[in-house]
């Protein structure tokens, strides 16, 4: 039996369920669909397979339980999902024959499930539709279970211990200044080390013959004082070369890490920014990298330092004498063991400490901009004390990081004063027995000086390491984020734009809330639509995915017959023209704010678009006219100033298609009327999606399309749907009737 | 192309503006729109209410007397004194009152914040003090030392 009769090949599936299909099947039957369901209908974890064939719907359970539907006319699926639970209900006629329940990963599957009983019925034994596609990565879905293993591998990917040395990747072109860098240091170091060595036989050759009456050779003292000296003039401008090149490296790679956060952070949709604060954000990018910078600059290099110091003077101290070097060493170990221990504690507390401090900074961000709530609800208490608990919360943490951390030096100098009476004594007695020199003893105590010094400092690159990692590990959270819109791999070229869009059985949910649900709409060239519902019936979504700012979990939009997941984001996005209820101006000037689509226009094209926008007149009211600064704190405009530059700025760039999400609905009446003026503007020729909450703003529209609960229940001009008396017409006369009483 | 126009000034000293049209409006104010940016382009004559009369494309198509009528009347509503020096400024915290010479001669100026120092095109300085008034460095490295080093601590 050829194979290739099945829409699903069954070798993709589990052994378990093949096996147990394969004996079911009769010779004639074919399988069209199947999916894995995880549930049993009392909701408990399960594995079941439910399979959709020519004749019957079959659901194979784990307890070697079959049960089959036959596909008779009357017999329905019907899906519904809630809070994470999908459902299946198999209905015949009023009576419901049974259920299947799965976890929504599944549903993409039951979904395509559903939607190939209704093909199979349509057009009996046709083709069935390829595989569905991961609405992620567009890969094709395992049939079965309904996940993508594309993604399913990227969540499973650890995250990575060792984040600091991922910024190789930004360390790279500047290998050669990191060398050099390197270099310096290492001849700095031994610079350094040259002093207390020249001591020992300043002691031994000049001052002990001298306590033993032998005069004073001048020219020796000359030589080894000149040789101090030159050692001391070499290490100082050795220092300042290293410093100087590696903290020059350290800013430029701190700032290629800051852009391309930034332009990585850009490139990614609307759905990241919807889940993360702009304080933790900006803390990420500003703060964070700054630390990452500081770390590589200063910290860093210290370290080296301190190695390279200390394993020169090891050497240096086993050639003098290997058994007083011996002792002097003794207590490393202890000191390594001790970093050990502490670096684990730290590592959380400071992680935990940087989490903390994006919540102070939340509370800020969150506070400032609604400043105006703040105040009208009289709410600056709890506002003062939700920022006291974050900061108390702190300081606590800060405490408990400081008590270890405190401990940590003194027991570093403590064991250096040991270290120190152990050399000391095993030196006088070393002495006394005439194996050392005097001379011997003053340059291993004066080498011990630095030696321990180094590795207190040593100590505690332990917190600066952890923060960097800290600080490097949120960094690349964000660079390792996909977007979840991506750039398709072959862009499709876009041809002529005229306007026309379509979007075939669109399905889209936020979290697992469906929001739209099989939306089927042809909108052609220079059509103006209306979109209206009640708040939450998934107008803005509509358009959120009509601009992909997201993408659809289900069906496709296309523009001018192809799906808009393959053209390139930004050949797609000119074409748009946006307007929003809340217009964003930046800071910078009217004329740049009205250009921001199209940074080359011409001063001409400025002024054409404000005439347009009805703009020109209060814009020429402005002390400085298009050169006026608006924005954060610039020139106070109202908002329906605001609203007629951002109209400005759509007009500018000449969109074919045009979006107004609520362009209206933040202004009075009166303000409207001249918003609406200038928008005849814009509209006139363009393809339109028009969102209002106001029903009035609509009623030139060619079609309004009426939305409840994620799904299209009316479409047709204002006449015919008051005519059709449905929900449009509900609508409408709730709304004049609130009208006319607010005027009356 | 700017269209045809008549521009006189009354006894009272108002501007009236005739249009092709024939329709004349008395009172009428001259506008850049681009004060900064390019001050001999885009003018306008816009009415007692504000609205837009006559769009000037360039000033230099603006025949004589109309010209000259144009220029006497911006004059004073744009008064932008050029900061020649800074002889001493009280404090480099803000508010600071930095003494200045200007074109127009001696003054003294509040500075209230930083912010209040905008850059525009081609390192020009735009100073507001305190009163809204406009001062405006025009070339921030042509001022003398001192003034550069006091300038220096604002920026």
């Amino acid at each position: 039996m050829a194979e290739n009769k099945h829409a699903v090949s069954l070798s993709l599936l589990p052994a378990v369920w093949r096996t147990r299909i394969e004996a079911l099947l009769r010779p004639e039957e074919s399988v069209r669909a199947c999916f894995e369901t995880d549930l049993t209908p009392d909701l408990r974890y399960a594995d079941g397979l439910a399979v959709l064939t020519t004749i019957r719907i079959l659901h194979l359970t784990q307890d070697e339980q079959t049960r089959e539907w036959g596909l008779v006319d009357a017999l329905m699926l019907r899906q519904t999902d809630y809070a994470g639970v999908g459902q299946l209900d198999i209905v015949l006629g009023e009576k419901r024959l049974d259920l299947l329940r799965f976890t929504l990963a599944r549903a993409v599957a039951a979904t395509h499930f559903v939607s190939e009983l209704a093909r199979l019925r349509a057009d009996g034994a046709e083709e069935p539709e390829p595989a569905a596609l991961c609405p992620e990565c567009h890969s094709p879905l395992d049939p079965a279970s309904g996940l993508c293993a594309v993604c399913a591998r990227e969540l499973a990917a650890p995250p990575s211990s060792r984040t600091l040395l991922r910024l190789w990747r930004f360390a790279r072109p500047y290998r050669l200044q990191l060398f050099g860098g390197f270099f310096f240091t290492l001849m700095a170091t031994f610079a350094t080390l040259v002093p207390p060595y020249l001591t020992m036989p300043l002691m031994d050759e000049v001052l002990i013959p001298f306590q033993n009456g032998t005069p004073i050779d001048v020219n020796k003292v000359i030589l080894y004082l000149g040789g101090l000296f030159c050692a001391a003039l070499l290490a100082w401008v050795l220092g300042w070369a290293k410093t100087f090149l590696l903290a020059l490296v350290s800013e430029r790679i701190g700032s290629d890490l800051r852009t391309t956060t930034f332009n990585h952070l850009l490139g990614l949709s609307l759905e990241y920014f919807g889940g993360k604060r702009t304080g933790d954000l900006i803390s990420r990018l500003g703060s964070e990298s700054d630390r990452i910078c500081l770390f590589l600059s200063l910290h860093a290099l210290e370290f080296l330092t301190d190695v390279l110091v200390i394993i020169m003077t090891a050497v240096i101290l086993f050639t003098i004498n290997p058994w007083l070097a011996l002792t002097t060493l003794l207590p490393l170990p202890i000191i390594a063991w001790m970093i050990h221990v502490v670096r684990d504690r730290l590592r959380t507390g400071f992680d935990k400490l940087m989490r903390v401090w994006s919540e102070v900074t939340n509370v800020l961000s969150d506070t400032i901009p609604g400043i105006r709530v703040v105040k009208a609800f009289a709410q600056e208490d709890r506002e003062s004390k939700r920022f006291l608990a974050a900061n108390q919360y702190n300081l606590a943490l800060n405490d408990r990081l400081n008590k270890l951390w405190g401990l940590f030096s003194p027991t570093v100098t403590l064991l250096t004063e040991v270290g120190l009476l152990v050399v000391w004594a095993f030196g006088i007695s070393q002495i006394s027995r005439h194996e050392i020199t005097v001379g011997v003893l003053t340059a291993f105590l004066a080498y011990i000086g630095r030696f321990y010094t180094r590795l207190d400092s040593m100590s505690r690159i332990v917190a600066h390491t952890q923060k960097a990692a800290a600080a490097a590990k949120r960094i690349f959270d964000v660079l390792d984020h996909v977007s979840s819109v991506p750039e398709p791999r072959n862009p499709v070229s876009l041809p002529a734009v005229t306007g026309r869009i379509s979007l075939k059985n669109v399905g889209f949910r936020y979290g697992n809330r469906q929001v739209l649900r099989d939306v089927s709409l042809e909108i052609a060239p220079g059509e103006m639509i209306g979109l209206v519902g009640q708040s939450g019936s998934g107008k803005s979504t509509m358009v959120n995915l009509m601009c992909r700012f997201y993408d659809v979990a289900e069906g496709e939009i296309q523009l001018e017959g192809v799906d808009i997941r393959n053209l390139e984001l930004r050949a797609f996005r000119q074409h748009i023209g946006l307007v929003l209820q809340e217009p964003f101006l930046f800071f910078g000037t009217v004329a740049d704010n009205i250009a921001y689509g199209k940074p080359g226009a011409t001063r001409e094209e400025i002024v054409a678009a404000a005439r347009a926008a009805h703009a020109h007149d209060f814009i020429l009211r402005l002390p400085h006219a298009y050169d006026s600064i608006v924005g954060e704190r610039g020139q106070g405009l109202s908002g329906g100033e605001r609203q007629r530059i951002s109209i400005a700025r759509a007009l500018l760039i000449d969109p074919r298609i045009l979006i107004l999400d609520e362009a209206t609905s933040s202004v009075d009446t009166e303000t409207e009327k001249e918003i609406q003026k200038a928008l005849e503007n814009l509209v006139r020729g363009r393809t339109t999606i028009a969102v209002a909450h106001r029903l009035s703003t609509l009623r030139k529209a060619d079609r309004l399309v009426v939305l409840e609960r994620g799904r299209v229940v009316e479409v047709g001009n204002h006449d015919a749907l008051i005519e059709k008396d449905g929900v449009y017409a509900r609508l409408y006369e709730a709304q004049t009737r609130q009208q006319a009483e607010a005027e009356a | 192309m700017t269209a045809a126009f008549k521009l006189e000034r009354t006894a009272r000293g108002r501007l009236v503006l005739t249009l092709a049209d024939g329709t004349t409006h008395e009172g009428v104010q001259p506008v850049r729109a681009f004060p900064l940016s390019a001050p001999t382009e885009f003018l306008a004559l816009v009415s007692t209410l504000g609205r837009e009369l006559l769009a000037i494309d360039h000033l230099d198509d603006v025949p004589e007397p109309a010209r000259s009528l144009i220029l006497e009347e911006l004059a004073p509503r744009e008064f932008m004194p050029r900061i020649l020096s800074i002889d001493s400024v009280s404090t480099f915290a803000t508010p600071s009152v930095w003494e200045v010479r200007t074109d127009r001669g001696k003054t003294s100026m509040t500075l209230k914040a930083e912010e209040d120092i905008r850059r525009i095109d081609r390192g020009r300085l735009l100073i507001n003090d305190s009163h809204g008034l406009q001062l405006m460095i025009d070339d921030p490295a042509a001022l003398d030392a001192r003034s550069r080093r006091f300038l220096e601590r604002f920026l």
